[in-house]
């Protein structure tokens, strides 16, 4: 099946669809959602979304890297990083959606 | 923070919204993320990240405990890639 691309718009689509919201009201929340997420996560907070899945930090080391095209050695720097874990109700379902 | 205390954050910034409407703007939502992935297609949220699926072939394995081999079936799995602005604010966090 070929659909587009989902963005913002399409989800305060469906709050103002299936809830009954105004457009304004609707795209308003889909925005304070996505803030309350990046919020909790610059606070360094793992996010843990119930059905869904958790949004998690990772602290990594410096270590050496290698540009692969000249074979050069370069230091990748420490940083904090974000990983995703999708529930295992998010794993099913797109699983047996999109298998044979 | 968990899916409650964010049903509580977004009850207590939009007053006008009963606690289940809030409870129910959460859930359209992220349910329309998982429907968009079960379709095939991807969610792009600027400034925050994507939701896409990745193909996983299939595989042969072995089972951990009896070492026989066995055939892992092809799977699709869902994937988060964080925006670059998302990225950069993340890293920056850390120092304070």
């Amino acid at each position: 099946m070929s659909v587009g691309t989902v963005t913002r718009a399409d989800l305060a689509e469906a709050l103002y669809r299936e809830i009954g919201l105004s457009r304004t009201e609707s795209a308003a929340l889909v925005e304070a959602v996505i803030d309350q997420i990046i919020d909790a996560l610059i606070r360094g907070e793992t996010v843990k979304l119930a059905g869904f899945g958790t949004f998690s930090l990772r602290d990594k080391n410096e270590r050496i890297g290698r540009n692969p095209k000249t074979g050069e050695e370069v230091p990748i720097t420490s940083r904090r990083v974000l990983t995703f874990k999708p529930s295992q109700v998010m794993r099913e379902r797109v699983d047996s959606a999109l298998s044979q | 923070m968990l899916r409650s205390e964010l049903v509580d954050n977004i009850h207590k910034d939009n007053p006008y919204l009963t606690r289940d409407e809030a409870e129910r703007v959460v859930a359209v939502i992220l349910q329309s993320i998982i429907q968009t992935l079960e379709k095939g297609a991807r969610v792009e949220l600027r400034g925050f990240g994507a939701f896409s699926t990745r193909h996983r072939a299939a595989r042969k394995g072995r089972n951990p405990r009896t070492g026989e081999p066995v055939m892992v079936r092809e799977k699709h799995v869902p994937f988060f890639r964080a925006g670059k602005e998302l990225k950069a604010q993340i890293d920056a966090s850390r120092k304070h």
